[in-house]
This record gives C-alpha cells, structure tokens and sequence, in this order.
C-alpha cells in the first residue's frame, strides 16, 4: 500500500522535479553557497547513474534505533551498484563537536543526520549545504509534513534538512505498579486531576509517582512540555528575547517543583534514576522520548504502556526534536557524490516506515497516515500529539543557550536550592544576552 | 685514539677535551626528537593561544574579528556573559583543590609506609592499591554515579539512608573528592613508596642508635628524605586536581545549579560545545596563570624548608 502510494508520488514528481531542476540550473549562479550542486547538473536526488561513489554516512543513532538505520543503509548499498553508502556512529553528544571539525578538515563525511534546532548553527557555520533542490526536485510540500518539522528545515529562507522523523515526549505509565496502587492500568491518567489524583493514590501505597529529574533529560523536556501546555514559549516570536520566565514558565516549574514538595517525586533524582526506578517498578509515570519504546519492550518483566502526555496546563503541549539528513560542506564538493547522496537520501526518506519501527514518528504525514503506521503498537500514539508539538526555534547558536539558562533553572527549582520565579527570571536575563551575543556573531 | 677514549675517558679531561665534543651541535641533535615535539604541540598552540585569545574566534565563521585583550576584560567586567559563570568554575576548581590534595599528599603516604612493611603477601597489596588508578575516568565515573545515586544507589540502599551524595552540598564535594581519592591515591602511594625505599637503612639503624622512637625515625629519616618526593607529589597533585573534568563531568554533571563545574569543562564547553575559542583560550590563560603561581609559591616553600 505504502510502496503504491511512493511509486505514484516518485512518478508525479518526475516532472515536477524536472520543472523545478530548470529552474534552479536556471537561477543557480547567484548561490555562492553551493556552486558545485548547481553546476553539477544533478536531478536532484531522483536518479545517479554516474561513476561508483563510496559515500560516508554520520549519525549519532547509538541507541537502539542503530541497527534500523544500519539495516536500511545496507539494502540501500545492495540495491543501488553504484553507490556504496559506509555508515559511522558517533555519539551525539560528542557528534556536534566532532563533525564541524572534521567538515574543516576535509575528513568529513558525504550524508548526515542533524536535530533540527541544531540545522541554524551549522548552516550559518558553513558546515551543512542547502538542498532547495532536493526538496524541488522530489516534489516535496509543506502539506506533505507537519508545519513544525517543515519549517525547522528552513534558515535564511534556504532549505538545509530534509526532515526524516520527529520524536516526541511522551507519556509512559508502568501498569505494574498503578496496579499495585489500585488504578486502572487501561486507563492513563490524561487530564490534570486525573493525574494528581492517581498520584495521590499511588502515595497512599507509599509509591511515588512521578520522579522529577533536574537534569534535561528528562526534567529540562518536562519542563518546556509543560510550559508550552501553560501556553507559554522559550522564546518571543523573532527569538530575540527569552520569555520562559513568564507565569506560563512559572506555572510550569512550580508544577514540578510541587511534585517533589508534597512527595510525588523523591528530592534529589540524579540523572536517569527516574528511568531505571520506572523498569523496577518503584515509580508509575514518566515523561520522555518515543526512543524508548523498543528498549522497554525487550524487557520481558516489564509491564508498560505509552500514551500522548496528560494535559496539566491549559492546553495541549509535547516538546520535540526531529532528525534531519543533511549533505555536508567539502571544498571542493564532488558533484557525483552530492548527487549520490542526494538519491540515498530520497531512498531512506521512502522507507520512513521502517525507520519508524526503530521508534521514531515520520516526518512524511501520508507514511502517517499509512496503514501500516497506524498498525505499529506504540508509535501511532505518540503520532497523535503531533498537531500540538513544539520544537526549539533552529536559530543559530540556540543550543548554546539552553544549558547556562533554563537548564540550570530547572535543576536549581527541582533540587529545592532556588524558588522557581528567581530561577527562571535570573536564566531568562541571561538567555537574552546569549540571544544577543550569538546574533553579533552569526551576522558578522 | 678513539680506543683510549673510551677505556679512559678521564685521562683526557686534563688536555680540555671533553670526549663528546665533536661538534657543538651534538646535545641539541640529541634534543632535536623532543624539541619538535615540545615546539609542534606545546610552543606552537600556546603562542597560537595568545593569538587566538585576542579575537572573537570561531573556526568556522569567515570573520573573526579582532577585539584586542576585550577577551580577558569580559572576564573582569561582572555584566559579561562569561564573567560568572567562569569565576564560579575557577572557585569551584579551587575548591576541590583545596579539599584534595591534602587528602592526596597524607593518604598515600600513609598507605606507603604500611606498603613499604615487609609483610607476607605485600605485592598483593601493593597492587591492590594500585588498580583504581588503571581504570579511566569514564569506568570509575558511571560506577561511582551508579553506586552514589540518592535514590536507587547502592551506598544508600545499604546506609538506609536517602544522602543526596552527587545532587546537594556539601555531598558532592565529598563524593568527588572521596572518589578522586580512592581513583589516584595508587599513584601518589608508588611514588612515596620508590622514594621510602632510596632512604638508606643505614640511617634508621643510626636513628635508633640513637635512641630516636618510630615517630622520631619517622620525623627525622623519612620526612628529610622523602623530601623531594615529596615536592613531586605535591606540585603534581595541585596540577592534576586542578585540570578536575571527568570526575564532575560524569557524577554530578556540574550540578547542583553550577556548584561542582571545573574551570576546565567551563572551558571545554565554551570552546568546543559553543566555539567562542577566543574567550576559552583567554580562560585558558589565566587558569594557566593562577597554576604557575601557585606552583611557584609551591617549590618556594619547599626551597626554604630545605635551607
């Protein structure tokens, strides 16, 4: 059904790819960017038939989505003579520091993936090219993805990713121990009072519920869910100024704060405590990523479930990031390997089914919608949170603002070191200089 | 001639002749391996540094203007960016030297002398308190955040206690620098041990000759004699607990707040996570600065102790 669907879809783009290639060739002498792409008569990602290219691939795919991603890259090398695509893990922590320096180097690779709130930084960085072309030539729209994702893509009105998946947060439940409290294990709390009365019953059998991590993951990912649930947001609409501080912001750092303030969470959680006490039972709920899915379901003791984040604020809100392929910069540009690339890239976009298997939502809304999407276990409900997800704003440098500012005010309210209006208000001070420093620097 | 040379190379010191001193050259050839590598990787980057530290730089950005010494003033100006956060880290840097190297410069001594008995079975020992010291930070780090976690570690669950060892002070101290010690104090014991058995045992036969107790033999043979170890441990100690990353970067993450974030992952951070290079080179420079100080005053003191 899906193979159908990217059939019909890759035939129409054929000649709406072959428009949208003329053009660009046509107007392709004023990007300085990119002038090896333009000249190399490329279509776009469509076909290569050109000489035998070995192209390096870098992902940070560490975890368990690893081997899918592995999997795909090798029927790709199989199904395709002419291009042999080498796949290389690197941690992302350590990824975004080490593909900058190896692109300068020249040791960098062909193909990438890239969060989306990191695709502003290594743009304006040089270290990734633009795709317009890709994005032309393979007919894709913004009604094709979710706006969110679609726009993340998108710096200095050029298109740098091609969105693959979106991962959100959500709400896992262990139905172990809502068992053990006497709840409903079919039935997740979903609303405010629904989850702080479960958890309120959960305390009555001395279990607590919800343990609130200080650290980002998974405290700094509740924090913003709840903050955009409250109706707030990080940053003001040109993310020029923090606005996390506002009551929105408060609201939702008092939220947590009280978790651990009436016993719902232990004081002092270090970092993922909250995720081994969830396997063992001592905890019910958590907040986080859709990357957990299958690591649970190999636990054979474990009895859990997964569901879209309850509402505590006054709307519907999840944080989520979203990986990007990328085509990285090399002086010069080998046009047969950008091209290469620009077809790998196309192909693992169309397979985004299997990839979803690996835990991940697609970015492409028919592979949605497929029925074999909505027939996966667990995927289909954090899909359903996708109207209402928020993603960092991909603005050059954000990511260096986070730590130093809302991170800290996260772990200094849900350490009980500092109320959380100080802390938020003392972070969004700071988060405006950074903002500022890092506009000088990116415009110079 | 050449025989006679070396058979007898001090017949022909007389002459002014010295039997290596065939070219001038010759000592700095013997040198050259180290010189390269001493100027490529120490000489070269420091004066780079400079360089580096007097521009807004990041390596991938066309323009990296210059801003003269505006690097190091935003470290004295309390309304930059980098100002707080980096005094806050070199405090906590300080810190933990502080709490450290004390602990650093008696515990393997002590566990020197004790491994410097002739017991049966004592190489067991001696390796014994050794082995921390082979495993890399990462190993020790995630075995200590695993045993140390308030609330599901190990160390707690046998206290019955909830002690929030790596996530409030003053524990996290305690906890760094408690693993620091267990981590290196292997390093610190073998180099006492060398040095307690280069002390001739002439002279503790002297000692108790005398009449000198255990205490005075200590006092009076071991201290003197261990004296330039004793340098070494201690100005090597103060380096090393001031370079502290891995320890606070894997346990506690810097956290509570920034509490427990060392100069040198502020520096790191500010390099190679946000590469603002000029401001992590001019930090870098005064870390470096405040260490020769103190390393100075260091071997001051030892100096004057030996007069």
């Amino acid at each position: 059904m899906v193979e159908k669907r990217l059939t019909r879809r890759r035939f129409l783009g054929l000649g709406a790819g072959a428009g949208a290639g003329l053009l660009l060739a046509g107007c392709g002498g004023g990007s300085q960017n990119n002038p090896a792409v333009q000249a190399s008569g490329g279509d776009g990602g469509k076909t290569y038939d050109g000489p035998k290219v070995e192209l390096a691939f870098w992902n940070g795919f560490t975890g368990g989505d690893g081997p899918y991603m592995r999997q795909l890259v090798e029927q790709f090398s199989a199904e395709h003579k002419n291009i042999n695509v080498s796949m290389n893990t690197v941690e992302w922590l350590d990824y975004y520091q080490k593909v900058p320096a190896a692109v300068r180097s020249g040791e960098g690779p062909d193909v990438g993936i890239m969060h989306a709130d990191q695709l502003g930084t290594n743009a304006a960085r040089g270290v990734v090219i633009p795709l317009d072309d890709v994005e032309n030539a393979l007919g894709f729209k913004e009604s094709d993805f979710a706006p969110v994702v679609w726009k993340a893509g998108i710096y200095n009105n050029k298109r740098y990713g091609i969105p693959l998946d979106m991962h959100p947060l959500g709400f896992y439940y262990n139905k172990g121990t809502m068992e053990k409290a006497g709840l409903n294990p079919d039935k997740p709390p979903q609303t405010n009072d629904e989850y702080m009365a479960a958890l309120e019953e959960l305390k009555g059998k001395g279990i607590q519920g919800h343990w609130v991590s200080p650290f980002p993951f998974t405290g700094t990912l509740t924090f913003m869910s709840s903050l955009w649930q409250f109706g707030g947001d990080l940053y003001n609409e040109d993310t020029t100024k923090a606005t996390f501080n506002s009551d929105a912001g408060v609201k939702a750092l008092t939220w947590m704060v009280d978790l651990v303030q009436k016993g719902y969470s232990p004081k002092n959680v270090s970092q993922d405590a909250e995720y081994t006490a969830f396997q063992n039972g001592d905890n019910a709920f958590m907040w986080n990523g859709i990357w957990n899915i299958n690591p649970f379901e190999e636990i054979d003791s474990l009895e859990w479930g997964a569901t879209q984040l309850p509402q505590i604020g006054t709307e519907k809100g999840a944080w989520s990031g979203s990986h990007n392929f990328v085509i990285m910069q090399k002086r010069p540009l080998d046009p047969n390997k950008v091209n290469a690339s620009k077809v790998f890239i196309n192909w693992i976009s169309q397979q985004s089914i299997a990839w979803a298997k690996a835990g991940q939502v697609p970015a492409r809304k028919a592979v949605r919608e497929s029925e074999e999407f909505q027939s996966l276990k667990w995927q289909p409900k954090f899909a359903e949170e996708i109207p209402y997800v928020h993603f960092i704003p991909p603005v050059p440098g954000i990511a260096d603002v986070q730590p130093s500012t809302f991170d800290r005010a996260v772990n200094e309210a849900v350490l009980l070191k500092t109320d959380p209006k100080p802390a938020l208000d003392a972070a969004a001070s700071r988060a405006d200089q950074l903002l500022e420093e890092n506009r000088q620097k990116y415009q110079a | 001639m050449a025989t006679q040379g070396i058979e007898q190379p001090h017949a022909q010191q007389p002459s002014g002749r010295k039997p290596t001193d065939s070219s001038p050259l010759t000592p700095y050839i013997f040198m050259a391996p180290y010189l390269l590598l001493f100027l490529v990787f120490i000489v070269i980057p420091a004066v780079f540094g400079i360089w580096i530290s007097l521009h807004n730089w990041d390596y991938l950005l066309p323009g990296k203007p210059w801003i003269g010494l505006q690097n190091y003033t935003d470290l004295l100006d309390a309304n930059s960016s980098i100002s707080g956060p980096f005094w806050n880290s070199m405090a906590a840097t300080g810190k933990f030297t502080l709490y450290s190297v004390p602990l650093l410069v008696v515990i393997p001594l002590l566990v020197a002398l004790i491994l410097n008995q002739k017991i049966r079975g004592i190489q067991f020992f001696r390796a014994l308190y050794f082995a921390p010291y082979v495993l890399g930070v990462a190993v020790i780090g995630i075995l200590w955040r695993f045993m140390l976690d308030p609330n599901i570690g190990l160390i707690n669950y046998y206290l019955g206690a909830k002690i929030p060892w790596i996530t409030a002070l003053p524990w996290a101290w305690i906890s760094l620098v408690g693993v620091t010690v267990w981590w290196t104090l292997g390093f610190n014991a073998v180099i006492y041990l060398a040095g307690l058995q280069d002390i001739d045992p002439e002279l503790y036969n002297a000692a108790k000759v005398d009449g000198a107790n255990s205490w005075q033999r200590f006092l009076y043979v071991t201290m003197p004699g261990l004296r330039p170890v004793l340098l070494f441990v201690v100005t090597v100690t103060i380096l090393a607990s001031a370079n502290m990353f891995g320890q606070s970067y894997i346990i506690t993450q810097g956290a509570p707040g920034e509490e427990t974030t060392t100069a040198i992952m502020y520096i790191a951070e500010t390099g190679l996570r946000q590469f603002n290079m000029g401001a992590a080179a001019a930090m870098s420079y005064v870390l470096a600065l405040a260490l020769l100080l103190i390393s100075i005053v260091n071997f001051a003191v030892f100096r004057n102790r030996g007069d």
